[in-house]
């Protein structure tokens, strides 16, 4: 089941009652190294109902699929948490792989309505009732299904890594000679680029509310234009390339529809090729800012499936990079949200003056300022060099603290900030809830769900430090969050460098073909931009079966329809910058 | 008043203009184009102007910056190059995007593998700096280099490196990582020291 302690406690006993009441419909998971429960596609809606309304389990973190194919059967994993804290309730769904059919949950928690698209996208499970179910990181006239294991890519040359030909027979060359297009595009067979007419986005256009042309603007005077406009992938305050499609009523946003995937490089099907330790350094591209917070979460849901744990001093120095990494994003995100407000750069290089000092100890640490791949299974890869306790301490007692107050006094009472911030793109907590926002996003709308709290993982219940809030749910609140947030890493860094042991900083002995058993894990961290979570399925060869992130920057999105109806165009720019979005991790 | 917000922050802006000047002249004329300062410049207490005066000045590399691979030859008696890498094939096992290429041969006579690599091609397009296959060589034949400035006008020729322009002496291996130079020659000598006891046993 989900739990092993012998103790009981309330988590238990709730698990326990529910697994009373739903016996006939739930049957537990019984395979080898897996967990949770397995439940027939047509008894989902039901039980995913009562199991928000009656056991409080009201925030769906994780919707994915994962290709059973010697079984000829697809499943759709779910976690499940509750927002006052706790293990996850895990529960998947099997379907036959030749058709398989889901109903879709997105009646009951709107946040799953992306994760759905992408599992479509992908896999090619299908969600009956959908709202919208339309191709999200892929472009719409995409042949074939990516994540599938009997889908080929162009540059395909094994199964897995490594690759026959790079030893011994060496002989170079350029998959770029060698495959049909010089290009990494594919064509099916059936393609005729003479008789293909594009499609381009009309689904997406025609699934939004838009106004008809000469509806009366609810008698204003202004003769407002109604029209549909594109807030390009490239522009320079989207945070990359990301494309919102606006319905417009003059400048009132009427719908907004996000189109992402221009940054897609199937990042999951690359991780199937790879085996566990190469991983590592392209979980560092994910959240491109964050890449230690990557490792991290990555280094946990391995951890767990081989059942090892790091060194003392391993922990500590990984709680440090994690929370340094935690006061760089905030830093990043504070000085591009105050650039799309219109402090054109001032601030924004301000904050990453400091960033840089951190980066510096990055680079003497782990040899990268952005990529570190720093984090392996069982601790951490290099000890830290001589001196940079010492640096870590300066900044942490003195520098950052003052330049923390700096940037607040800067432009918290700015009235410029306050009018565009305050009552600007409010979410409710409610909605924050059902939409599954994560991090600083959630916490200012009121609900103080920290992972670092609710579900403690490395060492992080040994610190003292407060879970940031706040309750306005507004632009403003998100930017001043943030400033909260780093003052509490401040703190944790403070118990952190008081109280780091010396010691080994490597559990096991560094090997460079790791063999993790059978069995699934699902390891989350509390990032800065959310939880990120990675779910791995192994079947106990040398590369995993199944592995998935969870992206908070992916799933954060979701509520921004939400966020901006009723408000200004400029407003859906302060919105995207306040949910901090990387496309890095949206798009994987 | 209305307006005490922009006017806080105006104030802000202000200080940090002051203190470039103020920075300037507390260095009387030294504050650019020399390396004490620039440590200085890049230290916790640095104040002022934060700009690297690149390609003037050169931001210091730390120690485990990791860049490029390299192999690494050790300088023999007669300026020959005694080659470390054995073609064992680990770096090329564990390399992420699989940008190392070793061609091992075979003694013609004896036909058992000849501990030296007839040619090695690393495609540093691919190369994405992790570092995992020094990090992983048994025989410290390949470390990861510090030089970036790898520009070059002709990708296809020019962004192939191969086993010659690849191999760098041990004396710039110890002048860019002397740290990791000098523990690995300790680890070295002690497994020379107990070698050496075991045979006179």
């Amino acid at each position: 089941m989900t739990e092993k302690s012998t103790e009981s406690n309330p988590v238990d006993e709730k698990v326990k009652a529910l697994e009373a009441q739903f016996s006939n419909i739930l049957e537990a998971d019984e395979r080898k190294g897996y967990s949770g429960y397995l439940i027939a596609a047509d008894q989902l809606l039901n039980f995913a109902t009562r199991l928000r309304d009656e056991f409080g389990y009201d925030y769906l973190s994780s919707v994915t699929g994962v290709d059973y194919l010697p079984e000829e059967k697809m499943e759709v994993v779910y976690h499940a948490y509750r927002s006052a804290g706790g293990p996850a309730l895990v529960y998947k769904v099997q379907v036959p792989r030749d058709n398989p059919v889901v109903p879709s949950l997105v009646s009951v928690y709107p946040g799953a309505e992306f994760q759905e698209r992408e599992a479509w996208d992908l896999l090619g499970i299908r969600f009956s009732d959908h709202p919208d179910l339309r191709r999200i990181l892929t472009w719409e006239g995409f042949a074939g299904h990516p994540l599938r294991k009997d889908w080929k890519e162009p540059f395909y040359q094994e199964e897995k890594k490594p690759f026959k030909d790079r030893w011994p027979e060496g002989k170079v060359s350029r998959i770029e000679d060698t495959i049909e297009f010089g290009k990494n595009v594919q064509y099916p067979p059936s393609f005729d680029p003479e008789s293909w007419t594009p499609e381009v986005d009309k689904l997406l256009y025609a699934g939004m509310t838009q106004m008809e042309p000469d509806a009366d603007s609810n008698g204003r005077s202004l003769d407002t234009d109604h029209i549909v406009v594109n807030f390009g992938p490239q522009h320079p305050s989207t945070h990359g390339v990301f494309r919102m499609v606006l319905s417009l009523d003059g400048e009132t946003i009427v719908d907004l529809k996000p189109v992402m995937g221009y940054l897609h490089r199937n990042h999951e099907k690359i991780g199937e090729r790879n085996t566990y330790i190469m991983n590592m350094p392209y979980t560092d591209r994910l959240d491109y800012i964050c890449s230690m917070g990557n490792n991290f979460g990555y280094a946990l849901a391995v951890e767990k499936l081989m059942g090892i744990q790091p060194t003392e001093r391993a922990e500590y120095i990984r709680v440090m990079m994690a929370e340094l990494t935690r006061v760089l994003n905030h830093l990043w995100a504070i000085g591009f949200l105050l650039n799309d407000l219109g402090a054109f750069f001032t601030p924004a290089l301000y904050a990453i003056n400091e960033r840089e000092l951190i980066l510096d100890i990055f680079e003497a640490t782990a040899g990268s300022r952005m990529m570190c791949n720093y984090f392996r299974f069982g601790g951490v890869a290099r000890d830290l060099p001589e001196g940079i306790l010492e640096t870590v301490r300066e900044l942490v007692h003195e520098r950052l603290p003052r330049r923390t107050d700096e940037i607040e006094t800067y432009l918290k009472d700015n009235e410029i900030v306050r009018t565009r911030g305050i009552d600007v793109g409010i979410l409710t907590p409610e909605n924050a809830l059902a939409f599954s926002t994560a991090g600083p996003v959630l916490r200012a709308s009121g609900i103080p769900y920290d992972v670092r709290r609710a579900d403690p993982y490395s060492i992080y219940d040994r610190f003292d430090f407060n879970v940031a809030v706040r309750y306005n749910g507004d632009v403003y609140d998100r930017y001043l969050i943030r400033i909260d947030e780093i003052r509490e890493s401040l703190k944790i860094l403070e118990q952190v460098v008081r109280d780091i042991p010396d010691g080994e900083i490597q559990a096991v002995r560094p090997q460079y073909q790791v063999r993790v058993p059978a069995g699934e894990a699902y390891g989350r961290v509390e990032n800065p931009k959310g939880e990120l979570g990675f779910y791995i399925v192994s079947d106990g060869s040398p590369t995993p079966w199944r592995y998935h992130v969870r992206a908070p920057s992916f799933i954060n999105v979701t509520a921004m329809a939400e966020m901006c109806r009723g408000y200004k165009v400029a407003d859906a720019v302060a919105v995207l910058g306040s949910i901090d979005i990387v496309l890095g991790e949206t798009d994987r | 008043m209305y307006g005490i917000g922009i006017l806080k922050g105006l104030g802000v802006t202000l200080k940090h203009f002051i203190e470039t000047y103020v920075d300037d002249i507390r260095w009387l004329g030294k504050r650019y184009y020399n390396e004490e300062a620039l440590i200085s410049r890049q230290g916790t207490d640095a104040r002022g102007v934060f700009t690297v005066q690149y390609p003037e000045e050169k931001l210091i590399t730390p120690e485990e910056f990791r860049y490029i691979p390299f192999l690494v030859y050790d300088e023999g008696p007669d300026g020959e190059q005694l080659i470390r890498c054995t073609s064992c094939g680990i770096c090329s096992k564990v390399c992420p995007p699989q940008c190392i290429w070793i061609e091992r041969s075979s003694d013609p006579e004896t036909g058992r593998p000849i501990p030296e690599p007839t040619e090695f091609f690393i495609d540093i397009d691919i190369c994405m700096n992790c570092g995992l296959c020094a990090e992983y060589c048994p025989f410290d034949a390949i470390k990861m280099d510090h030089d970036f400035e790898l520009a070059s006008y002709d990708r296809i020729k020019d962004h192939i490196f191969d086993r010659e322009r690849l191999l760098k002496p041990a004396s710039y291996y110890a002048s860019i990582r002397p740290k990791n130079y000098q523990q690995e020659e300790e680890i070295k000598r002690e497994k020379e020291a107990a070698k050496k006891a075991k045979k006179s046993k």
